[in-house]
């Protein structure tokens, strides 16, 4: 299937990177007020690698984004990227470093009053001086790349989703970022979009140079195409490895949510008290509107 | 806890709670204002949104301001002729529009159509991720998204205001002397008389600019303060109307007293 992809790509195809991590997360803890989120987190992403961050929902995934982004200030520990501590940044730096980096929502986030063709020349609109001649070469290009050149002027409400998710990774590669983050790339996606979607994520990052963030619970997608994979429950990395390790790994909570059992170490049961005590219990009464 | 500890401490809350919401929206305020740069250098940006929420409200400002206008014709002859000056409608039309109603009801009417439109695009584009998106793209939302439709509101405002006392006076004069027979000459020239540009038109317009930055800084804060949910875009486009009407009322309570007292 690469083979479909890789002549598209030729022309984004980057030059070798240094050997430092391109993202350093140590001893990181996240809370919203008293509630803890993320607790102890220490993840590496080398430059050149697709690294996937699996677990179930509400599990800080998303978050950890979030914090990679600047969006969200760590507790305590730190998040390097590029060498730089995020939440040291100011304004400007944090814009500067951003501008470095580019990020697939989970649902596209394309914004509706713009066409296929402004959305992904809006970066580039932005931030540079670039002439409107360039501006539309780089956006053919940028789109030719995830096979949607033919659209470029549809408005994303005549996008299904799998191609508004394409346009969105067209954007967000818009300025050639050296990280890209994906947030839930594969939700709600057909098997066709979703395996395009999967080789993209693969071979984009390839053909860049850049390094890739895949935030997701699809495990039989994300394992064909990461290099490898930190597994989150309940806001702290609970295992970690290669996706052959992953595959072969006897951990009852990875083998659960690889093999997607029902029951395990992440119960089927949300907590509750003795079934048989509440059972007993009089019925407590309808909650009013108005209450 | 008695049941009277309770209720001053609701009310406690209450109170700080609505006091930290207009602290927050004036910093908000003051960032628009700070980063306004891109809407007044990249002022397509903000002709764009004057198009969106002044040129589309046109229709029903300028059909309201002709009602109001038509309306004024009737009830002002009715009065003046019980006292003999019934040549002076074309001074009351005038003058209430110019001063009052103009101003005020624009504004009202702003609020409604352009006001909950600037709300719910905005706390839209906060559901749907845009704004994190814009973010993520090393790009404000507050001077891509928020200036230009803050200053589009704040200009159109007293356009809107002019053309709706225009069309009032257009309708007093149709139902006045096209229709009820009042002089036509007097009906202009004593409104040409009577109306002050300084005291009346002047003060309208600084009235109506105060409402459009009333109604804007509203519109933009309630959209940006949304919750991301289908409920909380619906919660803030109704504040924004409640808000900015009670806000529009009481403003022109305030400068009226102080443009107009003494008179």
């Amino acid at each position: 299937m690469r083979d479909i992809f890789l002549p598209a790509l030729l022309p984004l195809i980057a030059t070798s990177a240094p050997a430092d991590p391109l993202v350093q997360i140590r001893d990181l803890n996240f809370a919203y007020d008293s509630r803890s989120i993320l607790s102890g987190i220490n993840i590496t992403i080398p430059r050149g690698k697709v690294v996937a961050i699996m677990g179930p929902s509400g599990c800080g995934k998303t978050t950890t984004l979030r914090l990679i982004g600047g969006q969200l200030r760590p507790t305590s520990g730190e998040v390097r990227v590029a060498g730089q501590v995020v939440h040291e940044c100011d304004d400007d730096g944090l814009y500067l470093l951003r501008r470095r980096m580019g990020m697939l929502f989970q649902f596209g986030a394309l914004f509706t009053d713009m066409s296929v063709y402004d959305n992904v020349a809006f970066q580039m609109r932005e931030h540079t001086n670039l002439p409107e001649e360039l501006i539309h070469d780089l956006v053919l290009m940028k789109l030719h790349a995830v096979g949607l050149r033919g659209a470029y002027k549809l408005m994303p409400a005549e996008l299904s989703g799998g191609m508004a998710r394409r346009v969105a990774l067209a954007r967000a590669i818009a300025l050639d970022p050296m990280l890209i983050m994906y947030d839930e790339p594969f939700a709600g996606l057909d098997p066709i979009s979703l395996s395009i979607i999967g080789e993209l994520i693969r071979t984009l990052n390839d053909a860049l140079g850049a390094s890739s963030i895949v935030v997701t619970h699809d495990v039989h997608e994300s394992l064909k195409i990461v290099d490898y994979i930190y597994f989150v429950s309940e806001g702290k990395i609970v295992a970690e490895g290669t996706a052959e390790e992953i595959k072969e790994s006897q951990a009852p909570y990875v083998h659960q949510f690889v093999w997607g059992e029902a029951d395990g170490p992440v119960p089927f049961q949300y907590p509750a008290r003795p079934y048989g005590e509440e059972m007993m219990e009089q019925p407590s009464k309808p909650r009013r509107w108005w209450s | 806890m008695s049941r009277m500890q309770q209720i001053l401490r609701q009310i406690g809350h209450q109170v700080t709670e609505r006091l930290w919401r207009l602290g927050f929206a004036s910093r908000f305020l003051l960032m628009t204002v700070l980063y306004s740069g891109t809407a007044l250098k990249r002022f397509h940006l903000t002709i764009r949104e004057i198009y969106f929420t002044g040129v589309l409200s046109l229709i029903i400002i300028l059909v309201s301001g002709m009602f109001v206008g038509m309306v004024l014709g009737l009830q002002g002859y009715d009065t003046l002729q019980r006292y003999g000056s019934s040549e002076a409608l074309g001074v009351l039309v005038a003058l209430s529009l110019v001063r009052e109603l103009g101003p005020v009801v624009a504004a009202l009417l702003f609020a409604s159509r352009a006001g909950s439109a600037i709300t719910a695009e905005i706390g839209l584009m906060k559901a749907t991720e845009q704004l994190s998106a814009m973010e993520m793209m090393a790009v404000s939302p507050i001077a891509r998204v928020v200036a230009p439709r803050f200053w589009a509101g704040v200009i159109s405002m007293p356009m809107l205001a002019a053309l709706f006392s225009a069309m009032g006076v257009l309708g007093g004069y149709l139902v006045g002397v096209k229709l009820i027979g009042v002089d036509e000459g007097a009906f202009w020239s004593q409104m040409q008389a009577a109306v002050d540009f300084r005291q009346d038109i002047m003060n309208g317009v600084i009235k109506s600019f105060v409402f459009g930055v009333l109604v804007s800084w509203i519109a933009v804060f309630e959209g940006y303060d949304a919750d991301p949910t289908a409920e909380g875009v619906s919660r803030a486009t109704t504040r924004t109307v409640v808000t900015s009407s009670l806000a529009i009322l009481a403003a022109d309570f305030v400068l009226t007293a102080f443009m107009f007292r003494g008179i």
